[in-house]
């Protein structure tokens, strides 16, 4: 079997096919498409948004419920719902941080970067999979909380502003994920960075707990993190909490509006550095 | 196979190219790679540092060079990965600067390690960069089949590639370089971390890519696989030529050949080596190795000496002429071995 046929080797050279430039839309797709399969074959890769969220509704809303007071109408389950969400597509960074990682480190982004294509097909095909990959996680959880009483109070098009919101966070986190796997030499590395800063900073916000029993210092840092503008967002959405009180910082008295304005300068800040990290990354 | 199957195809395949060939002909007037003082430079670290060569179309550069000589960064500058310091390089007549998505089209690059994607299958592979090239998927499919049976990968072609063995990663990693038939090919350290045998599969089928007008261009710490491929070697080290020539050029200024006779009893060594001194000027004894080593001008050394043991009580293990190897000229030229410890290539 290991017999190489030499003389067909032979005529490899002799007939060129004709190269077209497809696009970076076709381009990104062909390498979207591979990441989606590397899903398929090893579904465990999911698990960062299947078991792990399934297992954070069922802890918090179960071990915290009784003790944590919300002013949800539906209680600590319900208003739980938003804060997962927005930790979910937080990690969504993390998520294109570990495959950028892994195709660097493996040669995968330089033999992409050696072929005749746009080259931004390789981060706009690694974005697109991760949105995908964190959307699974959205539906996940959608469908977890309904089963544990979770229920969208809002109308429909808010329930749709709700999950419009969440993506568009989700594309400010892949340029958080871009730089940090372009930055960072292994997926080992990528994972204690991610654990050590992604986690403190989704916590230390109204994810998991209401903030005005926080000390003021506190309260304030966690009104003031971005991601507690989307969580406010989308539970308001969603009809899953009343209005942030009048004592809230002034991003949570207008989440939405305060949402999209964080995604954007998020992006304005991030995507330049992200960028020329991976450029620097790759010109070595 | 049959030659004469062999032999249609080849003729099938150029029928099918007899519009191109006028292009081609106009291509064969200047080098397919080309780099003209290259330099590339990582803060004080001098990576490359005034690199020239010529590869004319059709054959094989072998750029040899240790660990760290600068002949992966040559090739990552001369297939677009990264930008020269300064200094300009031309693949297929296209500035690698100025014209690199035209360098991307006219290339094939196979990295250090086989990057293959392991997760997917052959065919997945081959699939993947066939479509990035842009080819329409009933020629990808086709032809893809035909690459995967020329590498001897069909059965495997639907298993993932984590379960090839380093030979077959090289070969899919080869095959999938050459789904758009590139006229130019890199190969950085191609059999780096392959078996012997896996190795010598490897050259026959770059062999067969040259045969057929593929310009090559590959890097190697082997001697042994430049002597075996190249037509011509650079040798380069700390990031600059130190020499160049076809292989039995840069043996030849390494020195002479050597007459080499082994004797068969440790005891008759020193009557040997005095029968010897008679003969030659000068004479190098190893006692451990029961050799004695002279400088010969060629076959009427060997045979005067030959004569002389012939008549003589002495016994002989093998006596004969030994051409300096690459290793050697490494040696000559550099001060050290080209060739990487073992424990170097253990933790590669």
């Amino acid at each position: 079997m290991t017999d190489v046929d030499i003389s067909k080797a032979a005529t490899a050279a002799v007939g060129r096919p004709e190269i077209r430039n497809t696009g970076l839309l076709r381009q990104s797709l062909s390498i979207a498409k591979r990441n989606l399969i590397h899903i398929k074959r090893m579904p465990e890769m999911l698990m960062d948004v299947t078991i792990q969220p399934i297992m954070f509704v069922l802890l918090f809303a179960y071990v915290f419920g009784a003790s944590i007071d919300t002013d949800s109408p539906a209680g600590y389950r319900e208003w739980l719902m938003g804060g997962i969400m927005g930790q979910t597509i937080a990690f969504a960074s993390f998520i294109v941080a570990v495959g950028l990682t892994a195709d660097l480190d493996k040669g995968i982004v330089d033999r992409m970067r050696s072929l005749p294509i746009n080259p931004a097909a390789v981060l706009v095909g690694r974005s697109m999979s991760s949105l995908l990959h964190s959307s699974i996680g959205i539906v996940v959880m959608s469908v977890t909380g309904l089963f544990i009483g979770w229920r969208i109070r809002g109308s429909f098009l808010d329930a749709l502003l709700a999950y419009a919101l969440l993506l568009m966070w989700g594309f400010a986190m892949i340029w958080v994920g871009i730089l940090v796997g372009s930055a960072m030499r292994s997926v080992e590395a990528v994972n204690a960075l991610m654990f050590a800063t992604m986690f403190p900073i989704t916590f230390l916000a109204n994810t998991f707990a209401p903030t005005d029993p926080m000390p003021t210092w506190l309260r304030v840092v966690a009104e003031w993190n971005p991601i507690s503008s989307l969580v406010q967002a989308v539970r308001e959405l969603w009809g899953n909490s009343p209005a942030a009180p009048d004592s809230a910082a002034l991003p949570l008295q207008h989440p939405v509006l305060a949402t999209l304005i964080w995604t954007v300068v998020i992006t304005a800040i991030v995507a330049p550095l992200a960028l020329r990290a991976f450029g620097r990354r790759t010109a070595t | 196979m049959p030659r004469s199957d062999f032999r249609r195809d080849r003729d099938e395949s150029r029928m099918r190219l007899s519009a191109q060939t006028s292009s081609v002909g106009r291509m064969s007037s200047q080098p397919a790679i080309e780099a003209e003082d290259l330099v590339k430079h990582f803060g004080d670290t001098h990576a490359v540092d005034g690199v020239s060569f010529t590869v004319p179309e059709g054959s094989v550069l072998g750029m040899l060079g240790p660990n760290g000589a600068g002949k992966t960064t040559t090739v990552r500058m001369m297939t677009t990965l990264t930008k020269p310091t300064s200094g300009t390089a031309r693949v297929a007549g296209h500035d690698v600067v100025k014209e690199p998505a035209a360098v991307r089209s006219s290339m094939g690059l196979t990295g250090q390690a086989a990057t293959v994607d392991e997760l997917l299958t052959g065919r997945e592979n081959i699939r993947l960069i066939g479509s990035l090239y842009g080819l329409p998927s009933a020629y990808i499919r086709s032809y893809g089949d035909e690459l995967l049976e020329r590498f001897s990968l069909t059965e495997a072609a639907d298993r993932t590639a984590k379960t090839y063995s380093g030979g077959m990663r090289r070969r899919l990693d080869l095959a999938v370089s050459l789904v758009a038939t590139p006229p130019v090919l890199f190969l950085d350290e191609p059999t780096t971390g392959l078996d012997p045998r896996s190795r010598v599969e490897l050259w026959d089928v770059l062999r067969g890519l040259v045969k057929d007008g593929t310009t090559l261009l590959l890097t190697t710490q082997y001697l042994e696989e430049a002597d075996q491929l190249a037509d011509r070697i650079v040798v380069i080290d700390h990031g600059k030529v130190i020499a160049e020539g076809t292989p039995l050029e840069l043996k030849e200024q390494s020195g002479k050949a050597a007459l080499v006779v082994t004797v068969s009893h440790a005891d008759q060594l020193q009557t040997a080596a005095g029968l010897m001194r008679d003969l030659v000027d000068e004479i190098h004894v190893d006692e451990s190795a029961r050799q004695i080593t002279a400088p010969a001008e060629g076959l009427r050394d060997v045979h005067r000496v030959a004569t002389a043991f012939e008549s003589s009580e002495i016994v002989l293990d093998d006596l004969g002429l030994k051409r300096p190897s690459l290793d050697d000229v490494f040696l000559h030229l550099t001060g050290h071995r080209a060739e990487p410890t073992t424990e170097e290539e253990a933790t590669a």
